[in-house]
């Protein structure tokens, strides 16, 4: 399969890889997947007083889509409100990386990790 | 050293100069082009002389009379004419059929065919290694079992079952014995006066031949008798109607015959080369062999590096083509069939890759494939959430996740 020249480009050149404690409660971790699945995305943001993701960071286990899905949307994600962050749909990631459509679950992988690092920050407040 | 290096001989193999040359002279006017079932003229005995030729070399590979060799378009046609045609011929003895759950598609599917036709059939697990236990085997067996297909040697791992067991097994009890020889034939010496197999699936392009070709050993001693499936002009006794494609048997025939003569030699300098690739990629942590070390062809290493999906590890290794039992490289997010029946976990099944080896692989070649492996599996790892998790000692299997 022929991939994207974006697609390799985060391929090759991940944004923001690495880990946040997860224990801090300014940051929001959000891991969805499964290895079973062949795709595990982690996403950690790190969120200000006010509201506003300053940070992001990924580390994603999966196919070149995957990890692209997951760097693209850190890249989205920093300066974002919550708010903001939790509108981004999976067809915008898919769109922006030209996504083949077999390619599409791991778009929606990445919208589920915002959702679900928006929700383990809100949790802990 | 030219990139990307060729590493997935198991899939298909360039055809070698001399059976190109060959099968060009069987094409032009000026050429051996003429029909091999024209018998009113030269043109035709010509090209009947270059297929009796072809399929004398084609059965001296694996010892056996010219006239047990029986034509197709490739292995997948000979096993589906193989299963399907035995079935069908002795379908009143019984309608029970055993195979093997690490089969090829042309097998298996073959199978599911008669199944909806109104067959039973018995899907062996094979063990942990890849291999059959023969008395798993024997315990499968019935009275009304008609016929057992089993492969020689598997695509994926590479691992060869031992036919002359099994051959006796079946013969004792009468059962047709069916075996897909696509990846072992010119790898592994055949000897059919030792083995009681009653039909073999051969193919060309497995080994330096051209695509489109195969054949079909079916035995005249004790006779095996089948239902064609291609019905015309009555061509390979019967067996399989359509006008022989002279320049093809011929690059079949030349393929085989180099393989005779070159077989010992190659496999010597294959099994140099593998183990220099093994040995350095078993230095990196959590790798795991995936079938028989032993029991296997030189030709191939199925390895899985763990967490590291194999479909990423594919694009990291742009300048090495090899495959990947990995779901994502098809439309389902399915791992490997053949992983998963030796009880490989999802996980492991997921990142593997399988490196097959042939003629042309060269020592640079292996030594480039190592150094690009170690350093692309170490930054694959420093992306890999898993990677983090089991380095801080948490056990990834104990974690619920959610399938999606």
């Amino acid at each position: 399969m022929a991939y994207s020249e974006k697609v390799i480009d985060h391929y090759e050149n991940p944004r923001n890889v690495g880990s946040m404690d997860k224990d801090e409660t300014n940051i929001g971790t959000g891991m969805v997947g499964a290895p079973a699945c062949g795709d595990v995305m982690r996403l950690q943001i790190k969120v200000s007083d006010d509201g506003v993701i300053e940070d992001a960071k990924f580390k994603t286990y999966g196919c070149g889509s995957a990890i692209a899905s997951s760097s693209l949307l850190t890249e989205w994600v920093k300066g974002k409100t919550l708010d903001e962050a939790g509108m981004i749909k999976n067809t915008e990631i898919a769109a922006e990386l030209e996504l083949p459509p077999v390619k599409i679950h791991c778009s929606v992988l990445a919208e589920d990790a915002i959702k679900a690092a928006i929700e383990d920050y809100k949790s802990k407040k | 050293m030219k990139t990307p290096i060729y590493f997935d001989y198991s899939a298909t193999t360039p055809v070698d100069k001399r059976v190109a040359t060959k099968m060009c002279d069987c094409l032009t006017i000026e050429g051996n082009f003429g029909n091999p079932a024209s018998s009113s003229h030269e043109f035709g005995w010509k090209a009947e002389d270059a297929v009796d030729e072809a399929r004398k070399n084609v059965a001296e590979l694996i010892n056996a009379n010219p006239k047990e060799i029986v034509f197709t378009s490739g292995a997948t046609e000979s096993d589906n004419l193989a299963i399907k045609g035995i079935a069908h011929f002795y379908h009143k003895r019984g309608k029970h059929i055993v195979t093997c759950k690490t089969e090829h598609k042309a097998v298996l599917d073959s199978c599911r065919q008669l199944e909806r036709e109104g067959y039973e059939v018995t899907y062996l697990d094979p063990e942990d290694n890849g291999l059959i236990d023969l008395d798993k085997l024997k315990a499968a067996l019935r009275d009304d079992t008609i016929l057992v297909s089993i492969m020689h040697v598997n695509n994926e791992i590479g691992v060869i079952q031992d036919i002359k067991a099994i051959g006796e097994i079946t013969r004792e009890r009468k059962i047709m014995f069916h075996v897909d020889a696509a990846q072992s034939a010119g790898k592994v010496p055949i000897d059919m006066d030792e083995l009681k197999v009653d039909l073999m699936s051969f193919s060309a392009h497995k080994i330096y031949g051209p695509k489109g070709i195969g054949a079909l050993y079916v035995s005249r001693k004790p006779r095996v008798r089948l239902e064609a499936q291609m019905h015309g002009g009555g061509h390979e006794r019967g067996m399989r109607s359509g006008t022989l494609a002279t320049h093809q048997i011929v690059g079949m025939g030349e393929a085989f015959r180099l393989a005779k003569e070159e077989m010992a030699a190659d496999n010597e300098r294959i099994r140099m080369l593998r183990d220099r690739l093994l040995k350095g990629l078993d230095v990196i942590e959590e790798t795991y062999i995936n079938g028989d070390i032993d029991q296997r062809i030189p030709h191939n290493l199925n390895i899985s590096f763990n967490y590291v999906e194999g479909e990423s590890l594919i694009m990291a290794l742009k300048e090495l083509a090899v495959s990947s039992g990995s779901a994502c490289t098809s439309a389902s997010l399915e791992p490997s069939y053949v992983l998963r029946a030796l009880g490989r976990n999802d996980e492991l099944a997921h990142s593997s890759i399988r490196f097959s080896l042939g003629r042309y692989t060269t020592e640079e070649e292996i030594d480039f494939a190592i150094e690009k492996i170690n350093d692309n599996i170490g930054k694959l790892r420093e992306l890999s959430p898993l990677w983090e998790m089991f380095k801080d000692g948490i056990d990834i299997s104990a974690i619920e996740w959610a399938a999606h």
